[in-house]
């Protein structure tokens, strides 16, 4: 009996160890070992305490997407102020009470500022904001803010518009296909987007979604993908986080683009071009506000103008008139006279949701909850 | 007609991995013992095995690196419930726990990498018929010798000597025992087979179905094969009919969103699992198809001269 429950006792502590290694997965930058002790070879050098600043991560850094961006956004600071700060993160984090441990325990290791990049970070951000009042806090696509806790997004739907634009020129059947994730405003807004921007060269073009309830399951994605190719669309976009899509329509000799991160290696005969997130420039405004005591506690949303979107190595197939076209709306953007969303706005029911001309404002786009004309389908509610 | 043929083409692919894998998993149940490490050996296969596929270019030598990554996770796990006689639940977890990291830690490099030009597969003949062709005769080898594996496993198991006494094993190991067979190398041999299969199935996600590689690819598709062992009832026809089911599923609801049907994709979902908690509770109510199916002595370990 003793013995059994021994074994039974090593068999969980192997489990522990196991979890302990895996679960966590906390890394620690190289650098953090090596800065302590550059005072001591150095006293003369004053006090050269180093910024603390963390990210916590929905995936994995490997994920060549979302959190592979926020990851080459966090080198971005390091580059840009070398032994100023020493940045840590922690990946993989779930959305759950885990989450709020994270943060707070990095919260307690003396980080001064700390971005939480993960819709589903809000709350617990905000719990643990209220804790540490003397702590930033910066989340990520959220839209709740605290006296210490700002939010921040970039205009992916920019992107999207320009992406539709050389959909829209490319496709043969008329039909493209939009492989998304969960029916919330910002992917809408990127459904939304690339149809508009596809009717401004085909005004015959349908767009068919596919929803796939997960922002990350590759196999998943790759079988939206082919059931999108089966139902006659010949262009893909996608709003989850693998190179899934691509490779699927690279496999049917079809078209799509990359999402989040450069794929066009991935697929270089189906990539048309890939929707780039730069939040390397904000990262580095923010932790720089946090050291001139200048940071305030705001909602930031960059675009082109700020540097935070792109989209990059369009494909040799695709005209020069069309390419000329994204250029010029580009500089629209940075200019600020150019929005995808300008009026006149009319959903898939025929109901008008912004008048021509009319300049949509933040709010209006914080609430699209349709599919504007020319997405087959509706949208899926809870009701 | 041709949606509907590519529907059934796409429901055969997707039902495959799972096919494989779950029939891996009944072998190691028939057998009396339960790995719950189907998910990590099959991340540790489908890394193996797309690297294998990246350096040699060759299927088959993905297909053999699959198939071996996934037998030497499942000797490990073997070794230490059968001999050092470890909680089966518990170290089922931790090779799922360990397999993800591990797999993730060795395919860092493989990341966004690209395997060279799949050639398209058709039956000769065959492939070329109306409707048919492109339903059932255009799919990668794999998916025909997964139906072989299930003939070939429902032989072994019910028509064969061999077949029998590892149910026997895993029925009542003090009876085999008793006999003079060797129990404990009875269960290895049928835990290395199952780990081999999960490893085959690993590999055709990583190289045939996805095909590319990033940390977490299987995506749970471990836990649906688990899970679809008891939704067969323990019968190898039943888990391949299993696997076209879950996967045509998944395939329906995708096929019906891209033809503009409004249906709720988060109730089709979650209908796999439904499916497999009603045949639970149908079984479960019956002791006699509980004792005719489910092995006596699954997830027991077993001490020989106790």
């Amino acid at each position: 009996m003793s013995t059994i429950s021994k074994r039974t006792l090593l068999g969980l502590t192997a489990v522990a160890a196991v979890v302990g290694l895996v679960g966590c997965g906390k890394k620690e930058e190289p650098k953090q070992a090596a800065a302590p002790a550059a005072p001591a070879s150095a006293p003369a050098a004053p006090k050269a305490e180093p910024l603390k600043a963390a990210w916590v991560y929905i995936g994995p850094v490997g994920d060549a997407g979302w959190t592979f961006a926020h990851d080459q956004g966090r080198k971005a600071v390091e580059a840009e102020f070398g032994d100023k700060v020493k940045t840590t993160f922690v990946e993989k984090v779930p959305e759950s009470a885990d989450a709020e441990r994270v943060i707070r325990d990095l919260a307690a290791q003396g980080n001064k500022i700390i971005f939480t990049t993960s819709f589903g970070y809000m709350e617990p951000t905000l719990k643990v904001a209220a804790e540490f009042p003397d702590v930033k806090f910066e989340h990520a696509t959220g839209y709740k803010l605290a006296p210490n806790m700002g939010v921040y997004d970039t205009r992916f739907y920019q992107d999207a518009y320009l992406s539709g634009i050389i959909a829209g020129a490319m496709t043969k059947t008329n039909t493209l296909g939009f492989v998304g994730s969960f029916p919330i405003p910002e992917v809408l807004r990127n459904i939304n987007a690339f149809t508009l921007g596809a009717q401004t060269v085909n005004p015959k073009i349908k767009t068919k979604v596919v929803w796939i309830s997960t922002w990350f399951d590759p196999p998943k994605e790759a079988e939206a993908a082919q059931s999108l190719i089966n139902a006659g669309a010949d262009v893909l976009i996608q709003n989850t986080d693998s190179s899934a899509v691509l490779q699927t329509a690279e496999k049917n000799g079809k078209w799509a683009f990359g999402w989040d991160a450069d794929m066009s290696a991935i697929a270089p005969k189906a990539h048309l071009a890939s929707n780039m997130v730069y939040w390397g420039p904000y990262y580095k405004k923010a932790v720089g506000d946090v050291m001139n005591g200048t940071w305030k506690s705001e909602r930031t949303i960059w675009g082109y103008k700020e540097g935070a979107n792109g989209v990059v190595k369009i494909n040799d197939a695709v005209p020069e008139d069309i390419k000329k076209k994204v250029e010029e709306v580009k500089e629209g953007y940075k200019a600020g006279t150019a929005d995808p969303f300008k009026g006149p706005i009319v959903d898939n029911e025929g109901k008008e949701r912004l008048p021509k001309d009319a300049m949509p404002d933040q709010a209006w786009k914080d609430k699209v909850d349709f599919f504007v004309k020319g997405v087959e389908g509706k949208v899926p509610t809870g009701k | 007609m041709d949606t509907l043929a590519l529907l059934i083409a796409a429901t055969l692919a997707s039902g495959t991995p799972l096919a494989i894998a779950g029939l891996g998993l009944l072998i190691n149940e028939k057998a009396g013992v339960l790995n719950l490490g189907a998910e990590g050996m099959m991340l540790v296969a489908a890394i193996a095995g797309f690297a294998a596929a990246f350096t040699t270019g060759s299927d088959i030598a993905a297909f053999v690196a699959g198939a071996a990554a996934g037998a030497l996770l499942a000797a490990a796990f073997g070794v230490l419930v059968i001999w050092l006689n470890t909680n089966q639940y518990a170290t089922g977890l931790a090779l799922s726990l360990f397999g993800y990291g591990f797999s993730a830690f060795v395919g860092v490099g493989y990341v966004g990498q690209k395997l060279s030009e799949r050639t398209a597969f058709e039956v000769p003949g065959l492939g070329q018929i109306p409707f048919i062709g492109p339903a059932l005769f255009r799919h990668h080898p794999m998916v025909y010798i997964a139906i072989g594996l299930i003939v070939v496993a429902m032989w072994f198991l019910y028509r064969s000597r061999a077949g029998l006494v590892l149910r026997a094993v895993g029925e009542s190991p003090e009876s085999a025992h008793a006999l003079g067979y060797k129990v404990r190398w009875i269960r290895l041999l049928a835990v290395v087979a199952g780990g081999a299969l999960c490893g085959m199935a690993g590999a055709f996600l990583s190289v045939v179905y996805a095909p590319l590689w990033v940390e977490g690819l299987v995506a749970g598709r471990g836990w649906i094969a688990l899970a679809l062992t008891t939704f067969a009832t323990w019968r190898p026809w039943r888990v391949l009919l299993g696997a076209y089911l879950f996967g045509g599923v998944t395939m329906a609801q995708f096929a019906l969103q891209g033809a503009g049907v409004n249906v709720s994709s988060q109730l089709l979902a979650m209908l796999p699992y439904l499916a497999t908690i009603v045949v639970l509770a149908v079984i479960s109510r019956n002791p006699t198809w509980i004792r005719l199916n489910m092995p006596a002595s699954l997830g027991k370990p077993f001490h020989p001269g106790t």
